[in-house]
């Protein structure tokens, strides 16, 4: 169990470490996240009013893009440097070692999306209920994007191109998600309950959280052969 | 020869639409290394995939200690050690945080100072924490060497491990080699460079 842990933590670290070597990368999913919110208002319609109703999606819709852009690497480097490889080879279990992956890469992508999207939602004028909603479907909703993301990421990582692919793959996946999500968020601004579909949410992360890890793994095993 | 721990059964294996061997059997025991030889592209790197379980047979199976590797990848795993074509370094991350990695993926039982002894084995020393980036491909091999050393295992699967490396990096492998079949290991290997290494050494031709 101590060599699983160790395992676990020194892949979380490497990929931690890794991320703050190269910030200028750290920061463009993020930035991306920013900007698609922030053209909004100057290229809709500053109306108070539209912005309000349209803000759950437009947030949720420019985190899900973020997410499936900064996916991309998440197995890329590995791939190419043979650090794969070697991961694949090693005797603990590939899903424990695929969740450290994961989670590293939310740590960095989800994580600060997370903590801007309160300014966000200041900035396109959501109730401070619809704006709890919104944290707390993206609490729940990125490490969703990630994990489900990576199944995909695990797939295409053997092909030159994959990009569109990749796209293709999980867009449909991610779907649910979003309309759970912005659904929740649009009832909270209206004052109704909105237990159900964060517990749906819930449900499915749980899922991801047991399945998605072993079809990674998977995926990088036909990958690399 | 039947308690030879490491056993390929009729092993076929196609690339593309290209069959690259069929009908290979195979057996390695303690103290020898197998030597696989072939021109260029006759398979030699997908023979050694298919042996260290990255890849599968089209056709056949290999077994570690009367079982299938496939079947049974944590027992097979920690006893192995494959080094690839890429050096599987991280060039942000110098030799000595990549190794730390390498160690807890295996084992898990190596430490710092014994990293650094390790390092300075293969002729790194004072190279500990230069970002991968700054080493040549020779310095990176060596870096990769060190995990053949780092955790003990018995057998050892090396993809032209003298890609890169200087006459007394030649060397020194041959050193290593000698040193792990002398001590009861096994190794599996290709090499362009006509090798000769003390011990039981077989050859195996691709072509």
């Amino acid at each position: 169990m101590t060599g699983l842990a160790s395992a676990f933590f020194a892949i979380l670290r490497r990929d931690l470490m890794l991320a703050f070597r190269h910030r200028g990368e750290l920061a463009n999913p993020l930035l991306f996240f920013l900007i698609i919110v922030t053209l909004y208002p100057l290229g809709v319609s500053p109306d108070p009013e539209l912005l309000r109703r349209i803000a759950p999606g437009v947030i949720w819709i420019a985190a899900l893009l973020a997410a499936l852009f900064s996916l991309e690497n998440l197995f890329r480097s590995d791939f190419d440097d043979g650090s794969l490889e070697q991961m694949l080879l090693s005797p603990q279990p590939l899903p424990v070692l695929v969740i450290a992956k994961v989670l590293a890469h939310w740590l960095v992508s989800g994580l600060p999306m997370l903590l801007l999207a309160p300014l966000l939602a200041l900035l396109l004028d959501m109730p401070a209920k619809a704006a709890w909603a919104l944290e707390t479907t993206l609490a729940i909703g990125t490490p969703l994007l990630s994990l489900i993301g990576a199944i995909g990421v695990a797939l295409t990582v053997g092909l030159k191109r994959g990009g569109i692919l990749l796209t293709l793959l999980i867009l449909p996946l991610y779907i649910p998600v979003l309309i759970f999500a912005t659904n929740a968020v649009t009832a909270a601004s209206a004052g109704m309950p909105v237990e159900g579909q964060l517990y749906f949410l819930a449900a499915l992360l749980v899922l991801a959280l047991t399945l998605a890890p072993a079809a990674v793994a998977a995926a990088l095993r036909i990958s690399m052969s | 020869m039947s308690d030879a721990p490491l056993r390929a059964i009729n092993l076929e294996c196609i690339r593309g639409d290209r069959l690259l061997f069929s009908g290979l059997s195979l057996h390695l025991s303690p103290g020898q290394l197998l030597q696989a030889e072939g021109a260029n592209g006759a398979g030699k790197t997908s023979l050694l995939r298919v042996l260290a379980g990255l890849s599968r047979p089209a056709e056949g199976e290999v077994h570690w200690r009367g079982q299938d590797i496939q079947s049974n990848r944590a027992a097979y795993f920690s006893e192995m050690v494959y080094m690839g074509h890429a050096p599987g370094l991280k060039v942000e991350l110098s030799p000595l945080e990549n190794l730390k990695v390498s160690s807890a993926l295996r084992a898990g039982t190596a430490d710092e100072a014994r990293i650094e002894d390790t390092l300075a084995r293969v002729g790194l020393r004072g190279f500990e924490d230069v970002p991968a980036r700054g080493l040549s491909a020779g310095q990176k091999q060596r870096t990769a060497l060190c995990r053949l050393l780092l955790n003990p295992v018995l057998l050892w699967i090396l993809d032209e491990p003298f890609t890169a490396l200087d006459v007394h990096g030649i060397a020194l492998v041959r050193e290593l080699l000698e040193a792990h079949l002398a001590n009861g290991g096994m190794a599996l290997m290709t090499s362009h460079h006509a090798l000769e290494v003390r011990g039981d050494c077989r050859s195996l031709n691709l072509s």
